[in-house]
C-alpha cells in the first residue's frame, strides 16, 4: 500500500497558468493580397485572419471578388501581390457550390466521398449521418438537389478531418427553410469539430448568426466587423420570421467611402475632397 | 506461338484494349474525343519524323504525339477561338502536313493505308513486345494517378484546394494518351485509334455506377471487340482495324439497348 501523493505531471502549478485566454490559433491568413487578371485588379490589399473555432463570413456585391479571394486563399488561383500564410500541415475542407459532374461520369455519393482520399465505409456513413443525408449513399450525384448536394459536399469535407472548412455560397441553391437548416448545421460543425469556418454569403446583408466576423469585399475590404442581431431589425424579422432570427444575422455596412461606376473608391464625406483623392472627373 | 500473325494480332489487340479503354473513359468524361483525334492525326508526322531521324516509326509517333498533345494543352488555354475550332484546325493540318512530308521523302516507301487504317500483317514479333511493354507501363502509371486524376476530372478546383497536383497529373495523363496512340497505331491505324479509346468506354457507361466499374467494364468490352473484330477479319478477309471498330460499334449498340431496357424495367419496378 502506497499512500504517498504523487504530483500529477499533467496538472499545471497554479501560478504559471495563463492569466488570460490564449488568442485563437491562426489557421489561415493573408496580408495585402491582390489578384490581377487581364489588366484588372479582381481583389487588392485584402487582409484576413481565420482562427481555430472562428466563423468568418464574406459578403459583397457580385464581381466583388469573393470567390477569387477564397480561391486564392486555397491556392487555386495565384496571388499577384501580398501573401497567404497557412498554419503548417493545415487540413482544408473545401465545399464548392456544386460540382458540374458530366453525365457521362458515373459517380455515386459513396464514391464522391472517396474522391480525394480513401475512407472506410463506417466513416463515410457517419459523416453523411452527421449532415443528415445517410439515405443518399447510393444515389448518383447528378440526381441530387441543391440542398442535398451541399450536405453531401459538407460531409465529404468533414471526412478529411479539416482544420478549416471553406464554403462558397453554401445556401444559394437551397430553398429558404433549407437555408436556415443548413446554417444551423454549419454552426454546429464548429462546436463539434472545433474547426475554423470561412464562407461566402450570397446575400449582401444577411449572414449566418453564428458568424464572428464579417468582411465586406468589393475588390478591396470595404468594411469588417461583427454582425448585428436580425431580431433587432423589425424589417428583417417581418421578412424572415422568428425562426430565421435564430439562425440569421444582419450586417450593417459602415463604409467610409463610395464606389464610382468604374469601381474606383471615392470618399462619401463632402468636406474632405480637397485633400482627398485627386479625382480629375470632378474638375475643380 | 508468336510465329502466327493471327496470334500476334490477338495478343497485341488485347494488350491495347486493356489499357486504351480505361484511359478512354477519361476522354469520354472530359469530353476530349476530338483532342484524342487530333493527337492521333499528328502520328503520321511522327512516322515521317521517325523514319527521317532513324529512330523508327513507333518512337517517332510517341515523340510527335507527346509534343502535339502538350502543345494542344497550352494552345487550348490561350486560344481566342473555341477549342473545337482549334482542334478542328490542328487535326486536319497535322494529318495533311504528315501526308505532305511523307510525299517529299521519296527515298522511303511507306504503306500509307497501313498506317491510316492499321495493318494486322505488319504486327511483327518486336511490335508485340513493344505493345505489351507499353501497355504494362500505361497500366501501372494509370493506376498510380487514378484517384487524383478522377478527382481532377470531377472538379479541378476541389482537387487543387485539397492538395492534388492537378497540372502534374494531367500532363502524365496526356503522355499516356500519346503512348496508347503509338502502340495501337499498327493494329487499328491512325484514323481509328480514337474509336478504340471512346467506343468501349461509352458502351460501359450504362452499366456502371462508379468510375472504376466503368473502366473495368470498358476494358472487358474492348477485349471482346478486338477478339470479335480479328476473328471476323480472319473469317471474311476484311481489314482488321475497321473490323475491330465495327465490332466495337455493335457492342456499343447492343449495350446501349440492354442499358435502356434495364433502366426501363427498374423505373417501372420503382415507380408504382
Amino acid at each position: 500500500m502506497n499512500d504517498v501523493a504523487v504530483p500529477d505531471p499533467i496538472a499545471r502549478p497554479a501560478n504559471t497558468a495563463p492569466a488570460k485566454p490564449v488568442p485563437a490559433e491562426i489557421l489561415l491568413a493573408c496580408r495585402g493580397l491582390g489578384v490581377r487578371r487581364g489588366g484588372r485588379w479582381l481583389i487588392h490589399g485584402v487582409d484576413l485572419d481565420v482562427g481555430r473555432g472562428e466563423i468568418v463570413s464574406i459578403v459583397g456585391p457580385n464581381g466583388g471578388g469573393k470567390t477569387t479571394l477564397i480561391k486564392t486563399l486555397l491556392g487555386i488561383e495565384r496571388a499577384t501581390s501580398g501573401q497567404v500564410t497557412r498554419r503548417a500541415g493545415l487540413r482544408v475542407g473545401y465545399v464548392p457550390q456544386r460540382l458540374a459532374v458530366d453525365r457521362t461520369m458515373p459517380l455515386s455519393v459513396e464514391r464522391l466521398m472517396r474522391l480525394v482520399r480513401r475512407a472506410p465505409s463506417a466513416d463515410i456513413k457517419a459523416a453523411l449521418e452527421e449532415t443528415g443525408v445517410p439515405h443518399l449513399l447510393d444515389r448518383p450525384v447528378q440526381a441530387l438537389s441543391g440542398g442535398e448536394f451541399q450536405r453531401v459536399l459538407i460531409a465529404r469535407a468533414l471526412l478529411g478531418r479539416p482544420d478549416i472548412l471553406v464554403l462558397d455560397e453554401p445556401v444559394q441553391s437551397v430553398d429558404f427553410s433549407g437555408q436556415v437548416d443548413l446554417y444551423r448545421l454549419i454552426a454546429s460543425l464548429r462546436e463539434e469539430h472545433g474547426c475554423g469556418v470561412l464562407m461566402v454569403s450570397h446575400d449582401l446583408h444577411v449572414v449566418m448568426r453564428a458568424t464572428d466576423r464579417v468582411l465586406c469585399l468589393a475588390g478591396h475590404v470595404c468594411c469588417t466587423g461583427a454582425p448585428g442581431d436580425v431580431s433587432r431589425s423589425p424589417e428583417y424579422t417581418r421578412l424572415f420570421g422568428p425562426v430565421a432570427s435564430e439562425t440569421l444575422a444582419i450586417y450593417a455596412h459602415k463604409h467610409d467611402h463610395a464606389h464610382a461606376p468604374s469601381g474606383e473608391v471615392v470618399p462619401v464625406h463632402d468636406h474632405d475632397h480637397r485633400h482627398g483623392h485627386d479625382n480629375p472627373a470632378r474638375g475643380d | 506461338m508468336l510465329d502466327d500473325f493471327f496470334v500476334r494480332a490477338v495478343i497485341a489487340g488485347v494488350g491495347v484494349a486493356l489499357v486504351a479503354c480505361p484511359l478512354g473513359c477519361f476522354i469520354v468524361w472530359r469530353r476530349m474525343a476530338y483532342f484524342g483525334d487530333t493527337t492521333a492525326h499528328a502520328a503520321l508526322l511522327g512516322v515521317a519524323l521517325g523514319l527521317l531521324v532513324g529512330i523508327g516509326p513507333t518512337l517517332g509517333v510517341f515523340v510527335m504525339t507527346v509534343i502535339v498533345a502538350l502543345l494542344l494543352v497550352v494552345l487550348l488555354r490561350v486560344a481566342r477561338v473555341a477549342s473545337d475550332t482549334v482542334l478542328g484546325i490542328l487535326s486536319h493540318a497535322s494529318l495533311s502536313i504528315g501526308l505532305v512530308v511523307l510525299a517529299f521523302m521519296t527515298w522511303v516507301r511507306v504503306d500509307l493505308i497501313g498506317y491510316l487504317f492499321g495493318d494486322v500483317l505488319a504486327v511483327g514479333r518486336a511490335d508485340v513486345y513493344v505493345v505489351l511493354g507499353g501497355a504494362v507501363a500505361v497500366l501501372v502509371a494509370l493506376m498510380a494517378i487514378w484517384r487524383p486524376l478522377v478527382a481532377a476530372t470531377v472538379d479541378r478546383d476541389l482537387a487543387r484546394a485539397e492538395g492534388v497536383n492537378v497540372a502534374a497529373v494531367e500532363v502524365i495523363y496526356v503522355l499516356l494518351i500519346a503512348v496508347v496512340v503509338a502502340i495501337s497505331m499498327k493494329l487499328v491505324g491512325i484514323l481509328l485509334v480514337t474509336s478504340l479509346l471512346i467506343i468501349p468506354a461509352a458502351a460501359a457507361r450504362g452499366f456502371s455506377s462508379t468510375p472504376e466499374r466503368m473502366a473495368i467494364f470498358s476494358a472487358g468490352l474492348g477485349v471482346v471487340s478486338v477478339l470479335a473484330g480479328l476473328s471476323a477479319s480472319a473469317e471474311w478477309d476484311t481489314p482488321a482495324g475497321p473490323s475491330i471498330v465495327v465490332a466495337a460499334f455493335l457492342v456499343f449498340i447492343l449495350s446501349a439497348g440492354i442499358a435502356l431496357v434495364y433502366d426501363m424495367t427498374r423505373r417501372s419496378a420503382h415507380g408504382n
